[in-house]
């Protein structure tokens, strides 16, 4: 059995009439890479501002470490980032790691290390102030390492970085899932999701959307795209074949949705025995952003 | 306070004058540096105002909560910050009495050097309540700039309240003298602790009593102002607190 790190149970927030987190539970187990996904304000910064201390919950509860340790006794023990990287601007990167560390109890040995990780060890004495965005979002999934949590939590880790910068997190994040670290990852990068976490946690208006394994929400018979210079004769075809659930006709194709298997080779099998000749012709599987797309409509 | 020390050592002889007049001079000297010293205690406020503000500005309160920080732990850094402003001030001021005093004073004696010392604990209590309730604005507040000009605000209401109270307050309950409730209010239970020192040089003295004025005022630090000033200081660190772990950051 996984260690429980971190139990939600019916976690409410409202402000005022307006509820931004509507009785939230959730489970977090050690090993798994956990993806939080929603639309802008679907309460995603909201919980993960609850159970780390910052938001009173208007009902509800959770606890951390199966109620053994305090809130503030857990927080000691994790690494956070939220939105955006808060340090003190006029210390170096050193100095607030020390400070950090400080925070937390644990030694100052790690941070060189971790400096070394994120890239920031050649600028370890320049003050937080003199940082470009890419650095400073470098910088705090450095403190977020160093006391070598058993939980990282990111909240969008890649916001307002550029293509580099993304790429540079994006890295980090999957070097440091694949060393065993437990992570909850919030971010609106469904790609970046879909890579690294193997379960996903959907929010939408503050409720609790959809829970599962990150492949069984792709997981479906796929699609396909087929266009034909007589469309007509095409889509009364396709419309006769079982498999197909739905026809979609989008410029110069048909998207074609199905209900059950269908290979690509039987179906073209089948169009070429109806003398249907192709012009476009692909069998995709659906991305998880389409999927999520579908799921929050 | 390096600077401050250097204004008092060049006031010194320039108003060699006052010197001469017994405002050095043991033990009256611990009762008007003090007196002197805490109105420069706003300088010390800025510092606590703006030390607060910019954990909000920069966010690195929400940061520092977020990395295990309780928020108890936080008020009472605050507090101990505080604290150490003071205890250092209350040190320099004796330091700097004690080194004006030894150049200036008439009287030379121990026992009249450390006599009236409770000056110095008036002190200490004085900027503790001032500096609390710098505190609790600025986390009240959340910006340095408006919780200093709060404590103006503030500073004028209990002036109001004051004049309100001498004028019609008799009337209501002939039994309270406004005075008598004032002594309550957090900045005038401050400034109570050490009075004015002026109107007890012996020179002011003799004018008011040529003038057939004689001026009989106590001049000294009276316990239940104490109490008051660090009940104040207490129910502002609480109240703090209070507020923070009520508030969404």
């Amino acid at each position: 059995m996984e260690k429980t790190l971190l139990k939600i149970e019916n976690l409410s927030k409202s402000y005022g009439n307006f509820k931004a987190v509507d009785k939230l539970s959730i489970t977090i187990k050690k090993g798994n890479v956990y993806g939080l996904l929603g639309p802008n304000g679907s309460g995603k910064s909201t919980a993960l501002g609850m159970v780390l201390n910052v938001v009173n919950p208007s009902e509800g509860s959770f606890e951390w470490y199966e109620g053994k340790l305090s809130t503030h006794e857990a927080l000691k023990k994790i690494g956070a980032i939220i939105e955006r990287p808060n340090f003190y601007p006029y210390m170096t990167a050193i100095q607030n790691l020390k400070l950090i560390c400080q925070i937390k109890k644990c030694s100052y040995d790690n941070i060189a290390a971790k400096l070394e990780l994120v890239g920031l060890w050649n600028r370890k004495n320049s003050r937080f102030s003199t940082y470009s965005l890419g650095m400073k979002q470098r910088l705090a999934i450095a403190a977020a390492l160093v006391n070598s949590p058993e939980l990282l939590i990111l909240d969008e880790p890649t916001n307002g970085l550029d293509p580099q910068g993304i790429e540079q997190i994006r890295k980090l994040i999957t070097l440091i899932a694949s060393m065993g670290t437990t992570i909850i990852l919030a971010s609106h990068l469904l790609d970046e999701v879909e890579k690294v976490c193997n379960k996903v946690i959907v929010l939408k208006n503050g409720v609790k959307f959809y829970e599962g394994p990150t492949d069984q929400i792709t997981q479906t018979h796929g699609y396909f795209e087929i266009g034909a210079t007589d469309s007509k004769k095409l889509k009364s075809y396709l419309e006769s074949i079982p498999e197909v659930k739905q026809l979609k006709w989008t410029d110069t194709f048909y998207h074609v949705s199905l209900n059950d298997s269908l290979s690509e080779e039987k179906l073209s099998q089948l169009l070429a025995n109806e003398t249907i000749f192709v012009t476009h012709f692909i069998k995709k599987q659906p991305s998880l952003e389409q999927e999520f797309l579908t799921l929050t409509q | 306070m390096a600077v401050l020390s250097t204004i008092k050592v060049e006031i010194g002889p320039i108003e060699f004058y006052l010197a001469e007049q017994g405002i050095f001079n043991f033990p009256y000297i611990w009762h008007f540096n003090t007196f002197i010293i805490s109105l420069l205690k706003i300088f010390f406020a800025v510092i606590i105002v703006a030390m607060v503000g910019n954990e909000y500005s920069y966010r690195t309160l929400k940061q520092n909560l977020i990395d295990g920080l309780s928020k108890k732990e936080f008020i009472l850094s605050k507090a101990y910050t505080i604290l150490a402003f003071v205890l250092l001030s209350t040190l320099l001021v004796f330091i700097i009495s004690l080194i004006l005093g030894s150049l200036y004073s008439d009287y030379t004696e121990l026992l009249i050097i450390f006599s009236d010392l409770e000056y110095l604990i008036a002190f200490a209590v004085k900027l503790f309540g001032f500096f609390s309730f710098c505190l609790f604005l600025s986390i009240l507040i959340k910006r340095s700039a408006f919780s200093l000009g709060f404590l103006g605000l503030w500073q004028v209401f209990e002036g109001i309240c004051f004049g309100l109270m001498k004028w019609k307050l008799s009337d209501i309950i002939p039994q309270l003298s406004a005075e008598q409730v004032f002594q309550f209010f957090p900045l005038n239970a401050m400034s109570n602790l050490i009075k004015e020192p002026f109107t007890r040089l012996s020179a002011v003295q003799n004018i008011a009593q040529e003038l057939g004025d004689g001026l009989t005022k106590d001049y000294s630090v009276s316990v239940l102002g104490i109490i008051i000033v660090l009940f104040w200081s207490f129910l502002f660190i609480w109240g703090s607190y209070i507020i923070l772990k009520k508030s969404d950051l």
